[in-house]
Formats: C-alpha cells, sequence, structure tokens
C-alpha cells in the first residue's frame, strides 16, 4: 500500500505548553489508522491541523502528494479530507438530502432540483447499506442514523481521507456492528480512514495500524496484528506518576456524605460515599457520567432514582439550593459558563451564594461582603487589581479561586470540583492542589472528578472508576495504578475479574 | 513565587495605556447617556425661548412621569434577560378597571386595590407562562399585549369611563411645594427601586440571573421564584401607573398607554439597561427617560411635524441598541 497522507513535522503551541511536537507520519491508502492517547496527548490539535480547523506553527499536511498547508476546513474538504467530530454538524431542520448536499446543492436552471438531490443520497445511502429516507429530517434520526448522513456528506464529496473521532461513543451495541461494516465498506474503497477512540477492542477490531501519542508527541506507530492491549495502555501512559502532589495528613474522619442508587438518563445506578478529609477521584472516560453524578449530588439536574444522606440523615435535594443548604459546593467544569458571573465584580461572585451569611439583613451590607471578599482573596491568594474588578478580567486560576470562596463563603464541608484544574496555568494549578489539600486536612471532604492521570492519582485518597454510567471499580490508595484506571475506565476490566 | 505564575500575573494586569483606553471606553459607556442629555438641553435651550421654563421643565417632567414608573419595573426585567411588551396594555385595563369600579360605586381605596391587584395578577401570569411553559417572555408578552388590549376596550364596551373622584385626582393632578405629584411618585418608584437593586439580596439575584441565569442558579437562586417576583413587579407598578395616568385625565380610557411599551423600552435601553441582561442602573433609565421627554417636548416647541418626530424616536431606539451591542461585543474581548 502507498502513502496517501503525510504530515511532516507538524507542530502546534500555546501559551506555556507544546499541544502537538513535530514528528513525522504517512497514513497509507485503504487503512485504517487509530489514533490513541490519554486526554491531552494531541490527538484533537493533529486531526484539526490536518483539517484546516487550526493553523499549524509549523510543518506540512501532504495530500498524494499536494502542500495542504494553509488551508481552510472547506479548502481540505474539497481536496478530499473529511472529518467527522463528536458533536455532529448537520442541520436539524433540514432533509437529509438538503444535509448531504448543503453548500453544493444540485440545481437546474438556476432552482435547486430537489429530485436528482434526493436520488443521489438515496443511491449513497443504499450503498452504505442503510434504508434513511433522504426526506426525513435529520432532527428526526437516532443518532446512529445521523451518524450515516454525515457519512454520506464525505462519501458524496469523494473523500480520500476520512476522519472520525470517537465514532462509537454515542452509539448503541446493534450501531456499532453496524458501524464497523460501513467502515470495512469504505477501506475496501480505498479510502483511509483515521480513527480515534479510547475503546481499545474497537482498535484490534477494526484497524490495521495504530499510533500511540504522549504529551503531543508520537511514541510510535505498530500493526495492531502485532500488538496487544497491555502493550497499548503501557505506551499510552508511559510516564511514571508525578509525586509533586502535596499529601494530606489528616485522618479521614466518619462518613460525610453517602449517595445510594442514583439514576437519571446518563447515570445508572452510582452509590458513592466519601469521609471528611478524604478526596475521592471520580475517574472515568468522557461519558462516563462523572459529571452527570456530580449534578445529581447537587441537585443540578433531576434525578430519577436514588436518596443522598449527609452526616448518616438522609436529606432532600431537589435544586443547588437546597444542596448549598446542606453543605455542598459545585466547583464546575465549565466555569464561565457555571461558576461565574463575569460581568461582576470579584466581590459580588464571591459573596453572591452566601448572600443570606454575609449580611442577613434586610439591606446587603456593602462592608461586611467587602471584608468577607477581602478575606477569601487573602486566604485563597487571588490575584486581582481590586476587589471591584469584573471576573471576566481575571485568569483562569483565579477565576477558579473566586468558584471556591463562594463556597468557603457558605461553609460547604463536601466540595465537588469538576475537572478543577482544566484551562489553568502550570503554577496556579499547583496552588488550587495545595488549597484542595488544606480544605480536606481542615475536615472537608471533596470529590473530584478528572480525567487527568497524574492529578488523579496524585490527590486522590481513594478513585471510583465510572464507565457508561455505573461503577466499574474503585481503588484504595495502595491499589493506584494508571493501567488499572485506564483498564477500568475502558471497560477492559470489570470490578476484580479481567476480560 | 514561579516563572509560570508571573506570566499569568503580566496577562492578567493590562498595561496602563490599555486600562486607561478600557476606562475611557468604560466611562463613554458610562456617562455618554448623561452627556447626550445635556447636549439636547443645550439644543433646545438655544433653539427654543420657552424650553428653558421651570414651567416647561415641570411639564416635560410630568410627561415622563408615566414612562418613568413603569421603567422601574421594566429595568428589572430587563436586567433579568427578559423583556414586558404587556406594560402598556396593563396601564390601560388598570386605568379602565379603576374607573369602572369607581363608576359602579366601589370605595376609592377598594378600586385602587383592584387596578393594582390586575397589574399584580398579569405578572404573575408572564411568570408562570415563562416559567411553566417555557414561551420566551418576548412571545408571552407579545400575546398578553394583545389579550391586555383587548380586556381594556371590553371592560368600557370600547367607550371611556369618566368620573374620578377629588381624592384620586391629586394623585394625577396634584402638587406638592410646587411639584406635580406625578413626578415625585416617579422619583419615589426610581428611589425606591434603586435601594432594591444595589441595596437588597434580591437586586443581587436580578443581576446574577441575567449576567449568568445558569452559575445563578447553580449558586442557589431559584431562578423560578425570582422570574414571578420582576414580573409581578413590572406588571404592579405598570397598573400604578395606569391609576395616576387614569387620575391625570381624569377618566378611564380603553386606549390608555397604547404603545407606551416601546417608550419605555426605548428610555431603559438608552438609560443603559443592556437588552442582554446583567448590566444596568437605575440612574441611566432616569437620564433615559428624561431624553425622551425633552426630545419629544422640544421637537413640539420646534413645530416638528409629528410624524418626523416618530423617525427621530426610532432613529434614537436603534442608535441606543447599537451602541449596547457595540460595548457588550467589546466589553467581552477586552
Amino acid at each position: 500500500m502507498t502513502d496517501i497522507l503525510e504530515l511532516r513535522q507538524l507542530s502546534k503551541s500555546y501559551p506555556g505548553v507544546a499541544a502537538l511536537k513535530p514528528f513525522n507520519l504517512a497514513f497509507r491508502r485503504g487503512e485504517v489508522h487509530a489514533l490513541l492517547g490519554e486526554n491531552g496527548a494531541g490527538k484533537s490539535t493533529l486531526i484539526k491541523l490536518v483539517s484546516g480547523a487550526v493553523r499549524a506553527d509549523s510543518g506540512a499536511v501532504v495530500l498524494d502528494g499536494e502542500d495542504l498547508s494553509g488551508l481552510d476546513p472547506a479548502g481540505t474538504l474539497s481536496r478530499g479530507i473529511a472529518a467527522i467530530y463528536q458533536e455532529f454538524s448537520l442541520f436539524p431542520d433540514l432533509t437529509v438530502a438538503e444535509n448531504v448536499f448543503f453548500g453544493r446543492q444540485i440545481t437546474r436552471n438556476g432552482l435547486v432540483d430537489r429530485p436528482t438531490m434526493e436520488a443521489e443520497t438515496a443511491r449513497i445511502l443504499q450503498d452504505l447499506g442503510t434504508d434513511v429516507s433522504p426526506r426525513a429530517l435529520a432532527r428526526d434520526l437516532s443518532v446512529g442514523h445521523q451518524q450515516m448522513v454525515e457519512l454520506a456528506k464525505s462519501v458524496s464529496r469523494n473523500a480520500r481521507v476520512l476522519i472520525m473521532d470517537e465514532p462509537t461513543a454515542p452509539l448503541t451495541n446493534r450501531e456499532v456492528g453496524f458501524l464497523y461494516e460501513v467502515v470495512a465498506k469504505l477501506k475496501a474503497r480505498g479510502v483511509t480512514i483515521i480513527y480515534i477512540s479510547h475503546r481499545l477492542k474497537e482498535i484490534f477490531d477494526l484497524c490495521d495500524r495504530v499510533s500511540v501519542l504522549r504529551d503531543g508527541d508520537l511514541v510510535t506507530t505498530l500493526d495492531t496484528a502485532a500488538t496487544s492491549e497491555a502493550e497499548l495502555v503501557r505506551l499510552m501512559v508511559g510516564r511514571t506518576v508525578d509525586r509533586s502532589h502535596p499529601t494530606g495528613t489528616a485522618r479521614h474522619g466518619d462518613v460525610l456524605l453517602e449517595a445510594r442508587g442514583l439514576r437519571s438518563s446518563k447515570v445508572h445506578d452510582v452509590s458513592l460515599s466519601v469521609r471528611a478529609g478524604e478526596i475521592l477521584g471520580l475517574a472515568g472516560l468522557v461519558g462516563a457520567g462523572r459529571t452527570e453524578t456530580a449534578r445529581l449530588i447537587f441537585g443540578a439536574d433531576p434525578r430519577d432514582a436514588g436518596e443522598i444522606l449527609m452526616d448518616g440523615r438522609p436529606v432532600s435535594i431537589r435544586s443547588p439550593r437546597d444542596a448549598i443548604a446542606v453543605g455542598i459546593g459545585l466547583i464546575p467544569e465549565d466555569r464561565k459558563r457555571q461558576g461565574v458571573l463575569l460581568n461582576q465584580s470579584v466581590t459580588f461572585n464571591a459573596v453572591f451564594a452566601a448572600l443570606s451569611r454575609v449580611s442577613p439583613g434586610l439591606f446587603a451590607d456593602a462592608s461586611a461582603e467587602r471584608a468577607a471578599a477581602r478575606r477569601m482573596c487573602e486566604l485563597l491568594q487571588i490575584k486581582t487589581p481590586s476587589l471591584g474588578q469584573f471576573v471576566g478580567r481575571l485568569s483562569g486560576g483565579n477565576q477558579q479561586k473566586v468558584v471556591l470562596a463562594k463556597w468557603l463563603l457558605t461553609e460547604s464541608n463536601l466540595l465537588i470540583f469538576d475537572e478543577p484544574t482544566r484551562g489553568i496555568d502550570v503554577g496556579a494549578k499547583e496552588e488550587i492542589y495545595a488549597l484542595m489539600r488544606r480544605l480536606s486536612d481542615r475536615g472537608a471532604a471533596i470529590i473530584m472528578i478528572s480525567s487527568e492521570m497524574p492529578e488523579l492519582l496524585g490527590m486522590s485518597d481513594r478513585i471510583l472508576v465510572l464507565a457508561k454510567g455505573r461503577v466499574a471499580g474503585e481503588l484504595s490508595k495502595d491499589q493506584f495504578d494508571q493501567e488499572r484506571v485506564l483498564r477500568l475506565a475502558s471497560g477492559l476490566e470489570v470490578v476484580g475479574t479481567t476480560i | 513565587m514561579t516563572d509560570q505564575s508571573t506570566a499569568s500575573d503580566s496577562k492578567t494586569v493590562p498595561s496602563r495605556a490599555a486600562m486607561q483606553k478600557r476606562g475611557m471606553k468604560a466611562s463613554l459607556a458610562q456617562y455618554g447617556i448623561y452627556l447626550a442629555l445635556l447636549i439636547l438641553v443645550v439644543f433646545f435651550t438655544v433653539s427654543s425661548d420657552v424650553f428653558l421654563t421651570s414651567a416647561n421643565l415641570l411639564n416635560v417632567l410630568r410627561q415622563v412621569s408615566i414612562i418613568g414608573i413603569c421603567a422601574v419595573g421594566l429595568t428589572f426585567v430587563l436586567l433579568t434577560g427578559g423583556i414586558d411588551l404587556s406594560v402598556g396594555s396593563v396601564i390601560g385595563v388598570a386605568g379602565m378597571t379603576c374607573a369602572t369600579l369607581i363608576a359602579a360605586g366601589f370605595p376609592v381605596a377598594l378600586a385602587v386595590a383592584g387596578a393594582l391587584g390586575f397589574g399584580l395578577f398579569a405578572g404573575l401570569l408572564a411568570g408562570f407562562i415563562i416559567n411553566a411553559a417555557g414561551i420566551p417572555p418576548l412571545i408571552t408578552t407579545l400575546g398578553l399585549m394583545t389579550a391586555f388590549r383587548g380586556v381594556s376596550y371590553i371592560i368600557g364596551g370600547g367607550l371611556p369611563v369618566y368620573g374620578v373622584p377629588d381624592s384620586l385626582k391629586a394623585m394625577g393632578q396634584g402638587y406638592v411645594l410646587g411639584i406635580p405629584v406625578p413626578v415625585l411618585l416617579m422619583a419615589a418608584a426610581l428611589a425606591l427601586g434603586h435601594i432594591v437593586l444595589t441595596h437588597t439580596r434580591f437586586g443581587r439575584e436580578v443581576y446574577g440571573v441575567g449576567g449568568n441565569e445558569e452559575a445563578a442558579r447553580l449558586s442557589g437562586v431559584n431562578v423560578k421564584a425570582l422570574k414571578y417576583k420582576v414580573y409581578a413587579l413590572s406588571g404592579t407598578l405598570a397598573a400604578f401607573a395606569g391609576i395616576v395616568l387614569m387620575a391625570r385625565v381624569n377618566s378611564g380610557q380603553p386606549k390608555g398607554g397604547e404603545g407606551y411599551e416601546l417608550d419605555i423600552i426605548t428610555a431603559a435601553v438608552l438609560g443603559g439597561v443592556s437588552i442582554f441582561g446583567g448590566v444596568g442602573r437605575l440612574s441611566g433609565v432616569l437620564a433615559g427617560v428624561l431624553i425622551m421627554g425633552v426630545l419629544a417636548n422640544g421637537m413640539i416647541l420646534l413645530n416638528i411635524n409629528e410624524y418626523v418626530q416618530w423617525v427621530v424616536k426610532g432613529t434614537v431606539l436603534l442608535a441606543a441598541v447599537a451602541l449596547d451591542q457595540f460595548i457588550h461585543r467589546h466589553g467581552k474581548s477586552g
């Protein structure tokens, strides 16, 4: 097989971090080539550079001898590189045929030729082996069928290279089987498929070769026939655990929070408990139900079943307000959308959840509010030119500290951190870790959701691994092992047994 | 301190030049409205002999008092990121209700309470439709605007209701220390509203929900309850303004308050209240209300054609919203 797509010394840096380091990688005509790596290993940066969504700092993308550097996604698409992301880019209120031909509608005498477009779409879909009607609205289709429409779009554009980002994540088992068949068909036609998945089983089922990325660099490219799951996990993890995390000194107290049998549309029976002074890590792949579980505990989403006990007593949590009242605080993943009010001051944000405590009277006590905010700025070392500064003007790390200040002022004793250091630079990360340790030493219980292995292993006292909305396993500190966590999270190992 | 955190510091603390530029932009946004008011006043003072007389200025104030009172309630609604188009119709229904109850022999206090009660009901109904049915505030209150206008005509069979007792006339026509009572009522509404917005927990929650509804909910704000409250406030104040209007014109008019909602929204937006919610102060709204009044009064004094006046008003609204959008966009990136 000959090479069709070559990446030559492609690199990309963001302030403070090299997202992708320069290396050479070639994809062959008609192969299914897996990209494997932990979160932050550089997979998404790589596909964004190939599709032209992001411009590389240096290096070149060469397709069949043609240098595609500098082209935008429309440009690379016209040359034959199509990408299907996890979030589909269909127009929900257009028909399947209109979606497939969007932007390059077939016309006759200047008018859109609907019958021809529909006939052509039907032919492509039949070729793929699916019976979706070209006249159906995209919004009425199942996720699996929507994915087929995305594939039909790529086929109708004669894509030579197709990038698929976690294509099976939203699919049911039956749909996954069908997707396998379609991938095989495309491959038989000479289409090169770059396949990104966390699920190792799929890589062995589907892919010819696999490239492992770690810390923005290419570790190696292997034939799948000549490697094993164990080897891939080892290559992916690669480094030793970062021991720089501060370790706790406090002995754990009594169970502070216990959640039993939590259920919602994305959480299927999760039970967990956390003790005072303990940091419980929640591990799992994207979509495993970690954030959803946290939101159920915090009352942010309605739960279908399950009960929550604080200090051994059942509590009724039906809204964040209820959760706050019993001493729970959530530091959400999406800080800007869920954590802070960007257009308000540091003081406003810090005291916002604790208004009834800080100024209990009829009128707000501005000086008490400022005093409380100033105390928090000193305690958490929030760097701001003034208490009146808009939070939107602070750095990510300082914004995160403002969110934390909010819950310290409500005197929460259970804090849920969802990806506590996402989008925060290295120096501020260490500060957040130290703060979390200090809080747990003082007796706070902490639940920490994290996709970063070093953070998870370094900070947690105990780790609960979730997979597909269920608890896949629990590891105590002496059992901590990156490979074990990954295996549990990707469903290779279920509690106690190895597949 | 590590190298990294020093680097992040330099990112966080902007250069002095940038701060000054930003400061200028911010103060232009904040004080531009007062500047515009001043320019208008100077312009009309120069071009008309009558404009800068105490009688005329009091006249201007009295004319804006109805929309000024309503603007207070509407500002609360706008600050939460909502809108209330039904206020003009609520003015009409409240005036008609009050006049009809009085004509039917009910005590004045009861008639006033009935009219205010309708305003409260109108606001709660808007809140209910928005909260329970999830219909956007624009559509909800557009529907209520039309429906309530119909109610206003139905009450008197399409005819005005006359006969306002002297005790109530004072509310619309009286003077205290030489100042018209409606002006004093407007001043009281603005002052109270300002205190509630800036000095109470409720006011903080209004800004919080408008700034970021989800973040506010996750901070423990009962967002639905808050929406009920702001629409109830807007409806009740509109009904109050309707009673004042009725007292001023000596009758309940089925057409009372028609089209006022647009003047009120224009005034609030002119005054710097963001149509996206979360940003704005009542001091700015007062300036916005005065601009509307001065503009209308000055154009009449200069004998400008009524049709031309409409064009000017519409242009002023668009200019205000364009400015708001501009600041909004640049505020985010800056």
